[in-house]
């Protein structure tokens, strides 16, 4: 989340699309509903009318798959109609930019494209980015027309981008009537003016597609235009399905980044410098803070916490021991699991996982299992990846691979952190004791590095990674999570002097603004820096004090990276002059003094501003050289309309799912992303417009289970409410296929099939597409095998297809082709 | 001064906490359910199920509506269930909070006639005759807590204190959703303490929403004979 969750009561608009924030995150809707009861409004935008449309007061349905024209025929309303707001969209985002000539779009496909040859492991195409470049003047700044008018400026480009997603052909496309796209258009647009705030609230209905990262930018191009980006009440809000899936991805749960979104280094850049030059961007704009150019100090302090006092200037600060990617190769959980199958991955830790059920086509990972020689299953109870070889159709006796189980202790029987989806880092203590042999997750994996260690000192092969290796978490001999946090925070590793204060060796860094690139400290996450100072543990603050602009941001409950700022590129709330947009619900506002027009002092109030650089402007209007612009993660300090970084093309555009329900893509000739990320074992298989799947799928979750139900499906009082896999649908395709409600059917996939409980419903409803009467059906992905003990409830992950984002290569698990058959 | 409940079924979510915190604190055991082609699970209030959330989908002025109803005891204030067993040790109301409470003895009642004294269809019994049903959590309420559905409720949807604030806090509401809903009201003020804010004729959400009317009218002959004995009954039982 830009923003965070309490922030979503300061809302005039929220939009819910790509998440069911009702059923997945119940707690939501506290906020949700105190955004309400101030009279915001709620559009729920779904395939299916949910417990969250219930309580809409706007509901709309689209085809699955279908996000990016929504929305797009969104962003063509707002400029057609003026809705935007100028002021914001030409100061802060890179809509004044000039776009360098090779830019261009024709066919569906953007300029530099090539078949077949991906940025990154199997795909269908790739592009060469830089062909999409800005134009930049003499001194490498880009060039910019304030006035939006350029015909070759991203605004200018925006708009004939979007001209084509006019309502009627949206409507064509989602299925949803024209009247409601206004409607949903119009409500929202309103939050473009000054003082009103619009929000998203989206989860994996948005992300998993094979445009999912798109799907993303299209919200956020509407965001920018509308200035609702930074603002309370606004930003572009991901819902986290898990309690730490925030701090685990910011502690590097993915293959293609280091902690603190740091790059994974590749096998082509040999040295520190080399990798720290290819990774640090180089803004030659004054006013851009460019703040990735700090990347060294962040790398570094990383690498001296990896490897501690063996990490030198003379040795890269082990730089050379880390593993490498192989360049143009993918490491994402569809690549380990294909590696898997194709028998080149030996040993497997599944660890608090059930890839058996949770991942997209689980058969050929159920499959991939059997290969390997080993698999550790750390978890809190046995699952169907621990119990893969006496699974459905496996015979045990035919399955070589050694599987070990590792109980492991609940969180509440263990201290540590999660960050929420608002940022937030929140201690907790230990409640309970862990039950029975079970251990912290902490404990498990440093007592293995121990071992790892022992052995690696005995005989180990290139062991000086491994010996090198800082690995000092212990406190009498057990786990300690303090130590682990003071770790990530960073210590100063020698007495060092900035602006004329001493900090002694051993003290721990008070915030990433003093990591340094020599050695001089450490950060095991540079974003965490300022989370467990001297001054104590941050994330265990409990202060119900808000700050002063009463907006809900209890500065001081908890810890939000970065640096305890609650609402990011919030210097975008404010005018150039550093006066909030919004007089009642604002974020930051500046209170330097002014002499003769000018500001003379520099003070800011409220959140902790995205640098307290001085505003743009002094309060005459004339420019002030000393200020940066408010995007400052992004290398040009703008926000980005035109995004030339994304695997897919600079800006959105609709591409139907790789299996979808139509024989062509009514926007382009191009059916699918081109770069869409596709397997091809024998295990992967799909099918398009075929008659044998005519229906679209969709999987999603409900309130009564959790993830792939490890923790509910033994739990009786949730069974109790969704005691069976289930399939909805509409009473006209029940009818269709003669079936009654609550009777057992198959459903089917090019990839398996899947026995359901037949849920028949008025809110499914069947959509017209093109003139075609299109069906969709939903199921939940909570089950498995292993539990209940009939064995009947399977995983809808057996149905989902072996397609990804080209960006992030998550599963297009919600738009995909099925039947439906009567038992 | 009794304890009432305000159930703003305008912010419900049907995320069912209310449902699994009953059963959590009074240790309740689950039902062994099927789908039955809706989420609504258990069909119907049990002998071990005090609260349930009933869910009705329903097509009302061309717009498609998913009610949701978290249904329980009303803990009414002349309740006839008390009435009608005359038996105190068996149904009592504790004065304090105003809380209708069964105990072990209402298996020495005569069920059937219990339960058909309901004007709301709550109360249920077990194989051996014991009747049971929502009891405010009577117990945390003494113990300054508020019942277990609505201190897990993240919506607002279930509220509970005095009932002069639960009545204040039904009128606010009430006027605040009149301007969506120009339907909605308030169920049987006068005779519950578990008030209900609806928005669509009671009759949508469930058939016991309200009370019918030969009920509201009046209480049943038989009930009010024993009201006229009641003084008398309790004399003859010193």
């Amino acid at each position: 989340m830009t923003n965070h969750w309490i922030d979503l009561k300061n809302s005039d608009c929220i939009l819910i699309m790509g998440s069911n924030a009702a059923e997945n995150h119940p707690i939501s809707f506290k906020y949700v509903t105190q955004a309400m009861q101030n009279g915001a409004k709620l559009i729920s935008v779904d395939p299916r009318f949910t417990r969250t449309s219930a309580r809409a007061d706007f509901y709309t349905a689209l085809r699955s798959g279908t996000d990016i024209a929504f929305l797009g025929g969104m962003i063509n309303y707002i400029l057609k109609n003026n809705l935007y707001n100028k002021e914001y969209t030409a100061a802060y985002t890179n809509a004044p930019f000039i776009v360098g000539k090779s830019y261009g779009f024709k066919d569906g496909l953007f300029s530099g494209y090539t078949k077949g040859k991906p940025e990154a492991g199997p795909s269908l195409g790739g592009y060469d980015k830089s062909q999409w470049a800005f134009e930049m003047d003499e001194n490498k700044v880009p060039m910019m027309d304030r006035s939006l008018e350029n015909e070759r400026c991203v605004f200018q480009l925006l708009k004939k981008h979007y001209s084509r997603y006019t309502p009627d052909m949206v409507s064509k496309i989602t299925g949803t009537s024209e009247a409601d796209l206004i409607n949903v258009y119009k409500t929202f647009a309103e939050t473009g003016a000054k003082g009103k705030a619009g929000t998203i609230m989206y989860a994996m209905g948005w992300t998993q597609h094979t445009v999912g990262t798109q799907i993303i930018r299209t919200m956020a191009i509407v965001q920018l235009l509308l200035g609702n980006m930074g603002i309370a009440g606004g930003g572009v809000n991901a819902l986290r399905g898990e309690s730490n899936v925030q701090g685990s991805t910011d502690h590097c749960l993915l293959w293609h980044i280091w902690p603190g979104y740091l790059k994974t280094p590749s096998a082509s850049k040999d040295s520190l410098s080399v990798y720290n030059a290819s990774a640090t961007p180089k803004s030659y704009d004054s006013l851009s803070a460019n703040w990735w150019q700090n990347y060294p100090k962040y790398s570094v302090s990383l690498l001296k916490s990896f490897f501690g006092e063996q990490a030198t200037q003379a040795n890269d600060f082990g730089y050379n021991w880390l593993p490498k990617v192989d360049d143009g190769k993918a490491y994402s959980w569809f690549d380990l699991f294909d590696k898997m199958f194709d028998e080149k991955i030996k040993g497997f830790f599944a660890w608090g996982q059930n890839p058996a059920c949770s991942g997209s086509n689980a058969g050929k990972i159920r499959k991939a299992l059997e290969k390997l020689e080993w698999m550790v299953n750390v978890n809190l109870f046995d699952n169907e990846t621990g119990s893969f070889w006496q699974g459905p159709g496996v015979d045990p006796t035919k399955v070589k691979t050694e599987v070990f189980m590792l109980p492991a202790s609940v969180s509440v029987e263990k201290e540590g952190s999660i960050t929420n989806s608002g940022r937030w880092m929140q201690w907790r203590y230990q409640g309970p004791k862990p039950m029975g042999d079970s251990r912290p997750d902490g404990d498990i994996i440093l007592e293995l590095g121990h071992k790892i260690k022992e052995l690696y000192h005995k005989d180990g092969v290139l062991a000086e990674p491994i010996l090198n290796l800082k690995w000092d978490y212990d406190t009498n001999g057990a786990y300690d999570p303090h130590k682990v946090a003071k770790e990530i925070n960073g210590y100063f590793l020698k007495d060092i002097t900035i602006k004329d204060k001493l900090y002694k060796k051993g003290t721990l860094v008070p915030s990433f603004a003093f990591l340094q690139a020599d050695g001089s400290t450490s950060s095991g996450n540079w974003l965490y820096c300022n989370s467990y100072t001297e001054k104590g543990n941050m994330s265990a603050r409990r202060s119900d004090k808000d700050a002063v602009n009463n907006i809900g941001l209890y500065p001081e409950f908890a810890w939000c990276w970065p640096v305890n700022r609650r609402i990011i590129y919030n210097r975008a709330s404010v005018d150039p002059k550093g006066q909030p947009w919004d007089k009642d619900q604002w974020v930051i506002k500046f209170e330097g003094e002014q002499k003769d027009g000018k500001w003379v002092s520099n003070k800011w109030t409220g959140d902790v501003p995205d640098g307290g650089w001085y505003p743009l402007e002094n309060p005459d209007g004339s420019k002030r050289e000393d200020s940066k612009y408010p995007f400052i993660m992004r290398k040009h300090g703008h926000g980005q309309i035109f995004g030339p970084g994304r695997a897919d093309g600079p800006f959105p555009e609709h591409y139907e799912p790789l299996e979808c329900p139509v024989e062509k893509n009514f926007l382009n000739p191009q059916r699918v992303n081109p770069t869409a990320v596709v397997y091809s074992s024998s295990e992967d298989s799909h099918a398009t417009c075929d008659p044998r799947f005519p229906f679209v799928g969709t999987t999603y979750r409900v309130s009564e289970h959790w993830q792939t139900g490890l923790m509910t499906r033994p739990q009786p009082w949730l069974m109790e409410l969704q005691p069976q896999m289930f399939v909805e649908m509409s009473e006209e395709l029940a009818k269709l296929k003669g079936i009654k409600n609550g009777e057992r059917v198959k459903v089917t996939s090019a990839r398996a099939s899947v026995e359901c409980t037949a849920v028949v419903t008025k809110r499914f409803k069947p959509f017209n597409i093109g003139g075609n009467l299109v069906h969709q059906v939903g199921v939940p992905w909570h089950f498995g095998w292993r539990w209940p003990s009939t064995g009947a409830e399977e995983s809808a992950n057996l149905l989902t297809p072996p397609a990804g984002d080209p960006n992030t290569r998550i599963p297009e698990t919600k738009a995909f082709m099925v039947n439906v058959i009567k038992l | 001064m009794a304890k009432a409940f305000f159930i703003d079924t305008t912010l419900c979510t049907a995320c069912r906490g209310c449902q699994v915190a009953c059963k959590q604190w009074h240790d309740l055991p689950a039902e062994i359910t099927t789908n039955r082609g809706t989420f609504q699970n258990p069909a119907d209030l049990t002998f071990s199920t005090y609260k349930l959330v009933r869910m009705t989908e329903e097509v009302i002025d061309k717009k498609l509506t998913w009610l949701f109803f978290p249904d329980q005891c009303r803990h009414c204030i002349e309740a006839p269930c008390l009435e009608t067993a005359e038996n105190s040790d068996a149904i009592y109301r504790d004065e304090d909070t105003g809380a209708i409470l069964y105990t072990i003895k209402t298996k020495e009642l005569d069920a059937e006639s219990i339960i058909s004294s309901c004007p709301y269809n709550i109360p249920r019994k077990a194989e051996d005759g014991t009747i049971s049903k929502c009891d405010m959590c009577n117990d945390r309420v003494h113990n300054g807590l508020k019942p277990a559905c609505v201190a897990t409720c993240p919506t607002g949807t279930m509220n509970f204190g005095e009932r002069e604030e639960m009545l204040a806090l039904g009128e606010k509401r009430l006027a605040e959703v009149k301007e969506k809903f120009p339907n909605a009201s308030l169920l049987d003020t006068d005779e519950v303490n578990v008030i209900y804010l609806v928005t669509h004729d009671s009759r949508l959400y469930h058939e016991y929403a309200m009370a019918p009317q030969s009920r509201k009218s009046g209480i049943s002959r038989k009930v009010a004979l024993r009201k006229m004995m009641k003084p008398f009954a309790s004399l003859m039982r010193v």
